[in-house]
């Protein structure tokens, strides 16, 4: 894979969608079903990545005390939701990890 | 002072609030990127070559575990899909400025660029030079942007390698998606899209990403024409106060 190719395309994507309707004004609309879509995409692709990120540990899904990511995760998500911020979050994540791994060793 | 720079300032004014959010974000992202293996040019250029922050951390993650590139430019795409709905949202606003100015614009035009902007055009509607609100509000963020990036990187650099910060890429992802979990649907979204990227997580290209993500769209939209509660379509303008207030 190379990266600058990915981000050439990456930005090019991007900016033809920021350019898109400014450009075309009157002339193309966006359909219903699209924009109903949108609400879901970014819980739909965050939870997609972070899930494998915190169940699986080397290759399998694990859901015990000795999956640190997961604990130290279900943490964050408490923080998250009670600070809903994302400063708070990440220090308090890291903070659980390095404590669990401490604790649990 | 003129009238251009009249409404410069007064876009880049209205754009500090939000810069004090964003700084941090950069830095992070400029440490992350490091973090995830990224050559030190490649995670500065790609602050200004893709120019959106949560698709930058996603790109990062996605690097880190050896995704295609494919695979990463489909993710890019659903991901900044919303870009389009301020595309059209701005679009009557700036009919009569030229396809120069109007290039320039959409490249500077993301989540933090668009919030006082819209503000500002339905508030004042169109003057002849109100375009430059945008410009100021834009080049504002880009420049911060570029400045914490690099920050980040030169920090990320000097951090040692047994604090684990690879860990905070996800804690990143944690911390955006738990705000937006805001009904059943967008929860029913999310558990789903995780839940079938567990189980499709040998498909090869790390499709299982698409899938998983495709799945809990779906899922989404579907619970939501059941309950019939319908969310509010368009970004509403006390919404976006609400947030510039913060």
């Amino acid at each position: 894979m190379n990266i600058w190719l990915v981000m050439l395309v990456g930005g090019l994507i991007t900016f033809g969608m920021r350019f898109s309707l400014i450009y075309a004004f009157g002339k193309l609309h966006i359909p219903e079903t699209m924009r109903k879509a949108l609400h879901y995409v970014p819980p739909a692709v965050l939870s997609a990545i972070v899930f494998p990120e915190l169940f699986i540990r080397s290759g399998r899904v694990d859901v015990s005390l000795d999956n640190h990511r997961l604990l130290a995760g279900l943490f964050a998500v408490i923080v998250a939701w009670a600070s809903r911020n994302t400063l708070v979050t990440i220090l308090a994540g890291m903070l659980a990890l390095f404590i669990v791994q401490t604790v649990l060793k | 002072m003129n009238e251009q720079q009249k409404y410069f300032w007064e876009g880049a004014r209205a754009e500090i609030p939000l810069l004090i959010g964003v700084f941090p974000f950069g830095m992070i992202y400029g440490a992350l990127a490091l973090d995830a293996g990224l050559p030190i040019a490649a995670a500065q250029m790609m602050s200004s070559m893709v120019f959106a922050g949560s698709a930058q951390f996603i790109t990062a993650q996605l690097v880190k575990d050896s995704t295609p590139g494919f695979v990463i430019v489909l993710t890019i795409a659903v991901v900044n899909l919303r870009h389009m709905l301020y595309s059209a949202s701005l679009a009557p606003y700036l009919a009569s400025v030229s396809t120069r100015w109007k290039m320039l614009l959409s490249y500077l035009l993301t989540d933090e660029a668009y919030a006082p902007s819209i503000i500002q055009y339905e508030n004042e509607g169109v003057k002849p030079f109100s375009h430059w609100f945008l410009f100021g509000a834009g080049a504002a963020l880009w420049i911060i942007w570029q400045v914490s990036t690099a920050l980040g990187i030169f920090l990320g650099a000097a951090i040692p390698d047994s604090w684990s910060l690879d860990f905070a890429l996800p804690l990143t992802f944690i911390a955006m998606v738990v705000p937006v979990l805001k009904n059943r649907p967008s929860v029913a979204a999310a558990l789903s899209a995780g839940c079938v990227a567990l189980a499709a997580g040998s498909l090869p290209y790390k499709l299982g990403l698409i899938v998983a993500a495709l799945v809990g769209i779906a899922i989404g939209i579907f619970l939501e024409k059941r309950m019939n509660a319908t969310p509010d379509e368009k970004p509403s303008i006390h919404a976006l106060r609400e947030s510039l207030d913060e």
